[in-house]
């Protein structure tokens, strides 16, 4: 009966949202005894952080501001993870995508804005897709390991664009390592009076459309089953290779749209070392929004939130940012551990509260809940 | 003044190598043991700055680099409670290594020894000039003037050489990243060994860490390491994880970041010279596919086929 079905899955969503929270509470705790130990009032601290991240309409949108480069590079580690490989590169394919935008918006002659910003975004997913399907071709043609190949490629992105900003395309007269800044047709607009640009919006819709890709296409399906074996799809004749140099490409493309966002919306130039690390923090949001791109909206924002107010927290107790980054490093560990050492808790409670719903409802069946794993 | 400037600059590149070479020791452990291990910048950073720390209290440099051991040789201990016990993602768990190297290392950092020019400083590890030796036109001043750890780290490479190529453990390490289940069906615990090579990995990343902040500097700053564990991963796939090429690599690496510093005014932009290392690597993974591979087993956990039952 699909009214056992829909109790017994709200069951299993409760108890993993709980575990989930649980998982939360333990990092923010750990994080906690981090400050303590370094000296600043974790009481304090975390009301800073709060502040900073929800206090006012202000501090929200500058959460919103922080999750969009999180939220694009977390899809693009979620979207190759889903279909079986690594990309480590986002960081690098941030780059290349903000680097081939910034150039698009500065060196084409002067267009109208529903041209000329399109445009520039595509040129930016373009950057992304190169960079993420040479580490791709690497692999279909020789075998090259794709996680040792996206992070050598980081690095060669990351001089690449110092290369760019302290020659080529340094801004004449300016004495700065940066190009010089976009034209308004490039320009993402803000919304009235603040820091928050359209690309927010651009990035949860790219997100809804990659659900849609991974989940509702026969191609998402095609990749998706080559992630869980690679053999079987292969045998069932799925074009496995062309697939897997596609899904970089793909993987890369958002990372790099990305990359042209954050310039396009906040940094409007380009310049050394804009991202502060979001590739890698994008694995952390994947893996903490169960590398499901609808999750990723909701752990880009949680981590979105605390960057910029562990930037308020910065400003009054001195406290390094940088304590995000612990508190990063340990929610992935924990997530990890839910995964591997609580799944026979998670069952027992699941299976001790059927039975109880069954003894007070009497509408769900024990098999029922059997069948239905997540 | 020809010479002499070659002099130094060779010296400079193997004082540059040898953070390199200890890190790509570290990682060459774990990795024939089947372990991938992309949390090398992490494990340094924290080496880096237990190694301040250490020499600091202790008032001894070498309290530094003891100190530096003891905690990476934990952190290694951890990382392999993660992978092989747990059996988490390697790579998974190596970005979070290197997330939490950095939060932890940038936040103890500024609140232990304070930061920019306030920064504690202690001593650096000594530079012995051995008689004679140091005497050899050219090759004495590069080779035979440089700190004690340099020589360690030259004496290390072929002592890991012996170690893995010509005792029982050595090739019990390497059964064991090519395929651990006809391993253990020997009668080898594959577990205990990937735990010992994890240890010994994080140990040598602690060596490697503090190589920086007390055989390079006398101090720690923030995100110091900067890409080095990662150049220490491309300096063990282009010596084709071998100790020797492993050597080589990093010297040759270690060659190209000396050329950046000190010839900044030669016509390549020095940012070409700092992606060299990644380039070459990109090009041997690409150019090595179906001659030497990386062990078989890497990146894969393995459950005891005792276990599998249990």
């Amino acid at each position: 009966m699909p009214g056992n079905k829909l109790a017994a899955r709200a069951v299993t969503v409760s108890i993993e949202t709980l575990f989930y929270l649980i998982a939360i509470a333990v990092s923010l705790l750990a994080g906690a005894l981090v400050m303590a130990a370094a000296g600043v009032s974790p009481w304090e601290a975390y009301q800073l952080i709060w502040k900073g991240a929800a206090g006012s309409s202000g501090a929200l949108k500058e959460t919103l501001v922080k999750a969009t480069p999180l939220l694009f590079a977390g899809l693009s580690y979620t979207f190759a993870y889903r279909c079986g490989l690594f990309n480590i590169g986002a960081e690098g394919q941030i780059y290349i995508g903000a680097l081939m935008g910034t150039m698009s918006a500065l060196l084409l002659p002067s267009m109208p804005i529903y041209i000329h910003l399109p445009l520039a975004l595509f040129c930016g997913l373009l950057g992304g897709a190169l960079w993420g399907g040479i580490a791709g071709a690497l692999k279909v043609g020789r075998g090259a390991s794709e996680i040792i190949n996206t992070i050598m490629l980081n690095y060669v992105a990351i001089f690449l664009i110092s290369y760019m900003v302290t020659g080529p395309m340094k801004e004449a007269g300016g004495s700065l390592p940066q190009s010089a800044s976009l034209p308004d047709s490039a320009v993402l607009p803000q919304l009235l009076g603040s820091r928050l640009h359209y690309g927010f919006f651009l990035a949860i819709l790219t997100a809804i459309i990659i659900y849609w890709v991974l989940e509702r296409t026969t191609w998402g399906y095609q990749i998706r089953s080559a992630g869980y074996n690679k053999r079987a799809a292969e045998v069932m004749g799925m074009p496995v290779k062309r697939n897997m140099l596609l899904v970089m490409m793909v993987s890369g493309s958002l990372a790099g749209l990305g990359g042209y966002v954050e310039i396009a919306g906040v940094q409007h130039r380009l310049m050394q070392n804009f991202s502060p690390g979001f590739g890698y923090d994008g694995i952390a949001v994947a893996l903490l929004g169960n590398t499901h791109p609808i999750g990723n909206v909701l752990s880009a924002l949680l981590f979105g939130g605390m960057r910029s107010g562990a930037n308020a927290m910065q400003r009054v107790t001195g406290a390094s940012t940088s304590l995000v980054y612990v508190i990063q490093a340990i929610m992935i560990i924990v997530m990890v551990c839910n995964r591997y050492w609580l799944g026979g808790t998670k069952k027992r409670l699941r299976e001790w509260l059927i039975r109880k719903l069954d003894k007070t409802t009497g509408t769900i069946e024990a098999g029922a809940a059997g069948s239905l794993e997540i | 003044m020809e010479a002499e400037m070659w002099v130094s600059y060779a010296a400079a590149a193997i004082r540059l190598s040898v953070p390199l070479m200890i890190a790509g020791l570290a990682i060459l452990f774990m990795s024939r043991s089947g372990i991938l291990n992309i949390g090398m910048e992490g494990m340094m950073l924290i080496g880096s700055l237990s190694g301040v720390l250490g020499a600091y209290y202790t008032g001894n440099v070498w309290g530094g680099v003891l100190t530096a051991m003891a905690v990476c040789g934990v952190v290694g201990l951890m990382f392999g409670f993660l992978v092989i016990t747990t059996g988490a993602d390697q790579v998974i768990i190596g970005t979070a290594m290197n997330l939490l190297g950095l939060g932890l290392t940038t936040v103890f950092g500024r609140s232990l020894l304070g930061m920019g020019t306030e920064a504690v400083q202690v001593d650096s590890i000594p530079v012995i000039r051995i008689p004679l030796l140091a005497d050899i036109p050219w090759i004495g001043p590069a080779l035979f003037e440089q700190n004690t750890l340099t020589y360690m780290a030259l004496l290390l490479v072929p002592a890991v050489s012996l170690l893995l190529y010509r005792t029982q453990w050595g090739l019990q390490v390497r059964a064991v990243g090519e395929n651990p289940l006809a391993t253990d069906t020997l009668g080898v615990k594959v577990h205990r060994i990937r735990y010992m090579c994890c240890i010994i990995g994080g140990m040598l990343a602690g060596v490697a860490g503090s190589a920086l902040s007390l055989g390079i500097l006398n101090q720690f700053t923030e995100n110091m390491v900067a890409g080095r564990g990662f150049i220490a991963l491309s300096a063990v796939i282009f010596g084709r994880w071998t100790p020797t090429g492993t050597m080589m690599a990093s010297l040759l690496f270690g060659g190209a970041d000396a050329l950046q510093l000190r010839f900044q005014n030669i016509a390549i932009p020095y940012q070409f010279m700092l992606m060299f290392p990644y380039v070459l690597t990109m090009a041997a993974l690409a150019w090595f596919s179906g001659k030497a591979k990386q062990p078989a087993a890497t990146g894969l956990s393995y459950k005891s086929a005792a276990d599998r039952h249990a």
